[in-house]
């Protein structure tokens, strides 16, 4: 303690003691009031009955754990928790894997090759609306380019994408990768320009191929990056449904509908707010899982 | 031997880039396909091609945009809400980060590891309890309602709080001698060396903000707070829209184009941006 003590710097002392404190307050009092406090709401809540478009439920009644239960028997729940499973693990490889390829290609010396940069990354800061309502004419029947483009590859199935129940939530899927995996290239991309040369050069000499190189040094000396890379991806595949209100309105028959998409139709559509705050502690706990997940991966990785 | 390894090299060299020109071009077609459409009038079909080759430039999809939904309004939100956000933003960041790496005081530890729970419970997880405390702060259809949870930001914090612990020890000891005051030390000594941080800090924070949806979405009601992108969606749910590609290309366009204009400028800086703020 008195080493401690010792190393204070002289400003420290000096300082008046709340200061700190009233530095930090602003930051704190948004914490407390937007992330904190509405966590210890939707828990509370979720025990309480209350539809704000039927008059005599408009005032809350505690039901207990009638909202949880209602979500584990209700075949729309499983139906949404099916879609985001398959959406999570459909779009999260894909990008990461697109983003380790896109990166792997412009990381090289090649005459132009900024442009081919500039077109994987530029879907990063359009907003996902305005990308999904260009897309919503790249998925039209008869005249769409995606059509066309698939015809062109000997695809003969059926055309009107967002309206075909086995068709919507890949569609759905296939914007989120075309949005995120240049965003995640350019984590691999700062990795790659991090490797130390001298392996690779005494791979070269030992007579390693470019793919052996590729597998047995470049991705493991990406671990860190790739674990980073999976939390920022899964995150995402959580939290961005904007497109999905552009696109299919979560249909045709719930058939794109996901967790986060559900909850805003239960609150705002249906008027649920027990029902609501029940699936919002869901996803909270999913969120804290996978970021403590990461954390905890993150630490037995090293700094 | 020696030519048969060039030749191999040469053919995979090609080949790579093939492939890389394949990728960005499919990638790149959804705006450049934005762009074009926009330009070509209504009259002219849609069809296979003709978009491409056709002759004829016109402006008037962008006027009849703007003539069916007041996007010069969404734009003053939009540019409110953004601006109000990272005002906010870089004062809180600023002092919280500056008290972190500076001061030891009580409970130090528990408080910094307190504002991180912000990013272990993103936002969008939040929306209807945060939604019921924006109406009972009497907010709800404000720009304020749109921007006011974020006026504090962890992520922010931790970045201004690395920045100013990598600043010498010497200099920040030198400035004591000086007499410096609190700020007078922040400002000289910590603020300077931390201005790229900062600044990445903020591209990414205005590119975010300018971007979403679903929190503007539930907070705002009518014209007088709806931000650009809000605006889209509803100008794309018109009646008298329907599938008239060059006008909601337009619109489109309308919403992208500031944003991305200065991200073709500043395009270094946007990517090194994205790279320090991975969590938003």
């Amino acid at each position: 303690m008195s080493i401690a003590s010792k190393s204070i710097s002289p400003a420290s002392r000096k300082a008046p003691p709340w200061l700190p404190y009233l530095l930090i307050s602003p930051t704190l009092v948004i914490v407390l009031v937007f992330t904190a406090w509405p966590t210890v709401q939707a828990i509370y809540t979720s025990f309480f009955r209350q539809y704000l478009n039927i008059a005599k439920f408009r005032t809350p009644t505690f039901v207990g754990l009638e909202n949880y239960k209602t979500l584990l028997t209700s075949p729309d729940f499983h139906e949404v928790l099916r879609n985001t499973a398959i959406y999570v693990i459909g779009t999260v490889p894909t990008s990461i894997v697109l983003a380790f390829l896109f990166a792997l290609l412009v990381n090289r010396a090649v005459k132009g090759i900024g442009l081919a940069r500039l077109a994987f990354f530029y879907p990063t800061i359009l907003p996902m609306v305005s990308a999904a309502t260009i897309w919503m004419f790249f998925f039209t029947p008869d005249y769409g380019l995606f059509n066309t483009a698939l015809q062109a590859l000997g695809y003969h199935g059926p055309q009107n994408w967002l309206g075909n129940p086995h068709l919507a939530l890949l569609a759905v899927m296939i914007v989120a990768v075309w949005k995120n995996a240049g965003y995640l290239m350019i984590f691999y991309l700062a990795g790659l320009q991090n490797l130390p040369t001298d392996v690779f050069e005494a791979a070269a000499i030992d007579g390693a191929s470019w793919w052996t190189q590729l597998w047995k040094i470049t991705f493991p000396l990406l671990r860190r990056t790739t674990l980073f890379v999976s939390t920022i991806a899964i995150i995402d595949a959580f939290q961005v449904v904007d497109h999905i209100f552009v696109l299919t309105q979560g249909g045709p028959s719930q058939s794109s509908t996901v967790l986060l998409y559900y909850l805003w139709q239960v609150r705002f559509e249906d008027q649920n707010v027990g029902l609501a705050s029940a699936i919002t502690v869901v996803l909270i706990v999913i969120m804290l899982s996978i970021t403590v997940t990461n954390f905890v991966l993150s630490e037995r990785e090293g700094a | 031997m020696m030519t048969t390894a060039k030749l191999r090299k040469r053919v995979v060299d090609v080949s790579l880039n093939v492939l890389t020109l394949v990728l960005a071009l499919g990638w790149a077609s959804i705006i450049i396909w934005g762009v074009v459409v926009s330009f070509r009038p209504e009259t002219e079909p849609l069809g296979r091609g003709d978009v491409w080759f056709g002759h004829t430039v016109t402006f008037a999809n962008y006027l009849k945009a703007w003539s069916l939904a007041p996007f010069g309004v969404y734009y003053r939100n939009t540019i409110i809400i953004v601006g109000m956000i990272l005002f906010a933003q870089v004062i809180t960041i600023t002092l919280a980060g500056f008290a972190f790496a500076h001061y030891r005081f009580r409970g130090k530890k528990w408080l910094f590891f307190f504002i991180l729970l912000q990013l272990m419970i993103p936002a969008a997880a939040l929306l209807v309890p945060n939604f019921s405390t924006i109406r009972k702060l009497g907010l709800f259809d404000t720009t304020l309602a749109v921007a006011l949870p974020y006026f504090g930001s962890a992520f922010g914090t931790f970045l201004m709080r690395q920045a100013f612990l990598e600043v010498p020890r010497d200099l920040v000891d030198a400035g004591i001698m000086d007499g410096c005051s609190w700020w007078q030390l922040l400002w000289h000594v910590y603020l300077p060396p931390a201005m790229p941080t900062l600044v990445a800090f903020a591209l990414s924070s205005i590119s975010w903000h300018w971007n979403e949806f679903l929190w503007p979405l539930v907070v705002t009601l009518t014209e007088r707070s709806r931000p650009l992108t809000i605006g889209l969606v509803r100008f794309t749910q018109l009646g008298e829209i329907g599938a008239r590609w060059p006008l909601l290309a337009a619109a489109t366009i309308t919403v992208i184009a500031p944003l991305f204009l200065l991200f073709l400028v500043f395009q270094k800086q946007f990517i090194r941006s994205f790279l320090h703020s991975g969590l938003k």
